[in-house]
């Protein structure tokens, strides 16, 4: 593959050089050696902008018969569903304006190429027609603009119908954190004042908070499938951002301040799994890494489809590795898994001993 | 000295050009000058170096990403201890991506293109003698030198220049112990940017003055070209919103160097508490981007003024809908002022906030498309010389739509949710004002390189060349990346290798990074064209391009005052291109262009307003 695509940008080198000299050529025929253009640089120039039109069409329709496959699959969210349904048209029109844009800047670029004797039309203002193109991008950012606003308002309307599972996102350079609020589902206040290494209060819980006692720290998140998730995202040291693009969710992490997001995992882990992109592309990616360990390279283990939460916000050194597996299971999976975690109160206790 | 003292001066003969009252030296001439010819040459020089800097990082990080945790010789040539064995090393890939993102937004597309084209033009174009102010004017292009030595020098630091990202958000910035990339080269890129802003308000008060008193007998506002159109309201919302930039360095300079807490709180790092206790990085960013934002029109609005002006002349046409330009210039300048929370919606602000800055940002794509359909139309029917110059103009309109378009669904909160800081914002600010702005820099060099060049024009065929394969490259590079971006690939990442999911794109980042390499090389004919054409270049005659503006009434040498004699006064716009009258014949006849001096004609219509 990477041989093709060098193959193939050698070959548009090619092309280019083989342009270049012939240009060169046709300028040292001609007598005329001014620098301003005249009809034959016109004419070929002209060609050349009609040719480009293709060359934008190609690499469009190239892109998407060789990439659109890499894209994210279906979302796993509730709320995925609707952003999928509002990118898709916005898509749809982005395409339309662009192809029909494109075509009469570059087919005018070449249908009125200069000639000598050739008289333009004076054509300086028609009110009609500009008219017609303010009110038409007006219709339809309107369109656009409100149904974004609506998907919007419900996206981040964080609230507690639904007895939503809560969970705090604690980011620092450069690893994540989840806190579950255990029994109560309430979590223990917090402050990085608080920060206690030496006794394993890593996250800075308030001991003497009776909502922290059986809080649950842990390095690998579980969500139960089909319930609301609310998450509090903090931060101890700089910005950060909890990405998790299978959900379309993100939100920046910042110090000093708690900030949320709110959303409903569809699909466990297993039923992503069985999901026909997601296995054409584990089998697409174990084949590169199949080859990798053929030759001996790292990072050449199979690979197995999870679900995953990136920092998406520059953060340091280590910035492009900080991140956390994100695990959903069905009830009782995600049940049995967090009966088996230590609370913060036996860690502290623990660690007193 | 004063500019209008030459108002009676005569050009005497061509050898003693120059002389007039006082003898000029090397160092009035060429270094400390205040003519604002020199001055937008000294910006145009300063402003390439500084491209041919940024791009070269570019190629180093593009090599990084398609061939991670390579080594290349070139690495360890140009990096040194960055890349013990020509392997680069994390940080200095951040600092690279910062660097570059600085350098080409501030130093390359705000001082090189509007302080290059606004000093050149505003006089000549409004037919003044010089800037309201020659020494204000000598003041803002020294400050933006030193400015832009800071930032070089910063690159040579022991702990290496900044690497916070070109936004600089603290605490990563703010804080030494966060980053190597946060100490000695932070605090030397603050500097530099504090000056590079004193240099830009200084040039931005002077375009403003010059533009509203020193216009020419005759030259209304609505006779102005639309280059003067874009650099005066440049300049308005560079006045507007760089002295907010500078409110967010010095506060951030405070919470390094003085221990105040404008931007800081609860933060604990390498095992310690600090102090700092209620700032909010949000703070920095709603002021960051107060500028930043407005900052990406800056960028655009001298590059689209540019190509209005090429377009129309090349296509022998005037600029469609004159006034429409000028309205959507006005109203893309307002609006630019309150959108700069699209870049905010998941920062943690309010998400009510975020819905009225997707009403704002969406609102800004109606003015960008009515420019869009107005250069169509330009073109339409017009007898298209295709010079250099001009299909650069073209290929600005090209990117401007392609990036222009994805602007709908970064500046839509509800789907940046999950394309925000991926490299699908990556390809789009590159499109529509990297690589738009850019072209519009390439356009107004080809076009008024005789001006600036005592009448020598450059190679149109090397021009050509350059043109075709950037503009193939430009979009191999930005095209491809989309996907990138929508496939969930996040920004600033050093190696994609921790990602599994990631793996397949590494073809993907191949293909970008050869496009890339083969459009950084194409610039190096640029560059031999360049220099070799300010020495060898044909000389074309006094209006090479047959354009109406006062420019092209000045004589070919430079000389103080710009005119011989009295400056002319102006009859009529900048647009009157193939003209006819009733008969059929152009208004002057065998002539498809009327110069903005020729008075109207008997039975000639003022036909734009």
């Amino acid at each position: 593959m990477t041989a093709f695509l060098i193959i193939a940008v050698l070959v548009l080198v090619a092309i280019a050089i083989w342009q270049m000299t012939k240009i060169f050529e046709l300028s040292q025929i001609k007598s005329d050696n001014s620098e301003v253009a005249t009809d034959k640089d016109n004419k070929y120039n002209g060609y050349l902008l009609f040719a480009f039109l293709i060359f934008i069409y190609g690499i469009t329709i190239f892109s998407f018969w060789k990439y659109s496959k890499m894209l994210l699959p279906e979302a796993a969210s509730e709320h995925g569903a609707e952003y999928d349904s509002l990118m898709l048209w916005s898509f749809v029109i982005i395409f339309i304006v662009q192809t029909l844009t494109q075509a009469l800047l570059h087919y005018f670029g070449y249908k009125y190429r200069g000639e000598k004797g050739k008289k333009a039309l004076f054509y300086a203002d028609n009110d009609r027609l500009e008219f017609i193109w303010t009110i038409i991008p007006v219709v339809v950012l309107a369109g656009l603009i409100l149904w974004g606003l609506y998907t919007w308002t419900n996206i981040m309307d964080v609230n507690d119908e639904d007895d939503p599972l809560i969970v705090e996102l604690y980011a620092q350079q450069f690893n994540w954190t989840a806190r579950y609020g255990g029994e109560d589902n309430v979590l223990g206040d917090a402050n990085v004042r608080m920060i206690d290494i030496d006794r394993a209060n890593v996250l800075g819980l308030d001991e003497a908070d009776p909502n922290a006692t059986d809080d649950i720290i842990v390095k690998e998140l579980h969500l139960p499938v089909g319930r609301k998730v609310n998450f509090k995202m903090r931060s101890q040291d700089v910005l950060h951002s909890a990405y998790m693009p299978h959900f379309r969710a993100q939100m920046n992490c910042v110090p000093g301040m708690i900030t949320e997001f709110s959303y409903t995992p569809i699909y466990t882990t297993e039923e992503m799994r069985q999901n026909p992109d997601v296995m054409e592309k584990v089998k697409r990616t174990n084949a590169i890494r199949a080859e990798r360990a053929a030759k001996g390279e790292d990072n050449s283990d199979p690979w197995q489809f999870d679900y995953i939460l990136l920092c998406n916000k520059i953060c340091g050194k280590s910035h492009y590795n900080m991140q956390m597996k994100i695990i959903v299971e069905t009830e009782e999976e995600y049940n049995k898994w967090i009966a088996e975690q230590q609370t913060f109160g036996k860690t502290m206790l623990a660690s007193a001993q | 000295m004063s500019a209008t003292a030459h108002a009676h001066v005569d050009d005497h003969s061509n050898d003693d050009h120059g002389h007039h009252h006082h003898k000029e030296t090397f160092v009035t001439k060429y270094i400390f000058s205040q003519d604002h010819k020199m001055i937008s040459k000294q910006y145009l020089i300063t402003g390439l170096i500084m491209g041919a800097i940024g791009i070269a990082m570019s190629i180093l990080f593009r090599m990084q990403l398609a061939w991670p945790g390579e080594s290349f010789p070139v690495f360890e040539a140009l990096l040194g201890k960055w890349a013990p064995d020509g392997v680069m090393d994390a940080d200095i890939y951040l600092a690279l991506v910062t660097i570059h993102g600085t350098i080409m937004v501030f130093f390359v597309l705000t001082a090189g293109l509007s302080g290059t084209f606004s000093n050149l033009l505003i006089p000549l174009q409004i037919g003044a003698r010089d800037m309201a102010s020659g020494f204000l004017n000598m003041v803002s292009y020294w400050l933006f030198f030193l400015s832009s030595i800071i930032m070089l020098f910063s690159l040579f630091v022991e702990a290496g220049p900044a690497a916070a990202g070109w936004t600089v958000y603290p605490p990563l910035s703010a804080l030494p112990m966060a980053q190597p990339g946060s100490g000695m080269g932070m605090t030397l890129w603050l500097v530099s940017m504090a000056i590079f802003i004193a240099s830009s308000l200084l040039g931005s008060l002077n375009y403003i003055v010059t533009v509203i008193n020193l216009r020419t007998k005759g030259m209304s506002m609505t006779r102005l070209p639309l280059t003067i159109w874009a650099f005066f309201v440049t300049a308005v919302i560079g006045v507007i919103s760089f002295p907010v930039l500078l409110s967010a360095a010095l506060l951030l300079i405070m919470d390094r160097s003085f221990g105040t807490s404008f931007f800081l709180s609860d933060i604990f790092i390498q095992g310690e508490v600090l102090h700092y206790q209620g700032g909010s990085p949000v703070l920095y960013e709603h002021l960051f981007w107060f500028l930043g934002h407005p900052e990406v029109y800056i960028v655009l609005l001298p590059a689209l003024g540019i190509t209005s002006e090429v377009m129309s002349t090349n296509a022998r046409k005037p600029i469609f809908g004159y006034r429409a330009m000028i309205a959507s210039i006005i109203a893309i300048a307002f609006l630019s002022t309150i959108v700069w929370g699209h870049h905010m919606f998941i920062s943690g602000m309010n998400p009510f906030l975020g819905s009225v800055f997707t009403f704002t940002t969406l609102l800004i794509a109606i003015p960008s498309a009515v420019k869009a359909f107005n250069y169509i139309t330009t073109l339409w029917k017009g007898n298209l010389q295709l010079n250099p110059g001009m299909l650069f103009s073209i290929g600005l309109v090209s990117t401007f739509i392609s990036g222009g378009l994805t602007g709908i669904i970064l500046g839509d909160s509800t789907l940046d949710i999950n394309v925000h800081d991926t490299y699908f914002v990556v390809a789009h600010f590159h499109l529509v004002m990297g690589i738009s702005a850019l072209y519009g820099l390439f356009a107004g060099v080809y076009h008024w390189f005789p001006k600036m060049f005592y009448g020598r024009m450059m190679n149109k065929n090397l021009g050509y060349v350059h043109f075709w394969i950037t503009a193939v490259c430009a979009y191999g590079v930005f095209f491809p990346m989309h996907f990138v971006g929508m496939a969930g690939v996040p920004r600033r990442y050093y190696q994609n290798t921790a990602f599994p999911m990631f793996d397949e794109l590494t073809d993907v980042q191949i293909l970008i990074t050869m496009f890339a390499i083969i459009a950084a090389f194409a610039q190096l004919i640029f560059v031999y064209n360049f220099i070799s054409s300010i020495f060898y270049g044909k000389k074309g005659p006094q209006n090479p391009w047959k354009s109406n503006t006062l420019e092209w009434t000045t004589p070919i040498e430079h000389i103080h005052g710009n005119w011989p004699g009295e400056i002319p006064h102006v009859h009529r716009w900048a647009y009157d291109y193939s003209k006819t009258r009733e008969d059929g014949e152009y208004v002057i006849p065998g002539q498809d262009f009327v110069p903005q001096t020729v008075p109207m004609q008997e039975n000639e219509e003022e036909m734009h307003h």
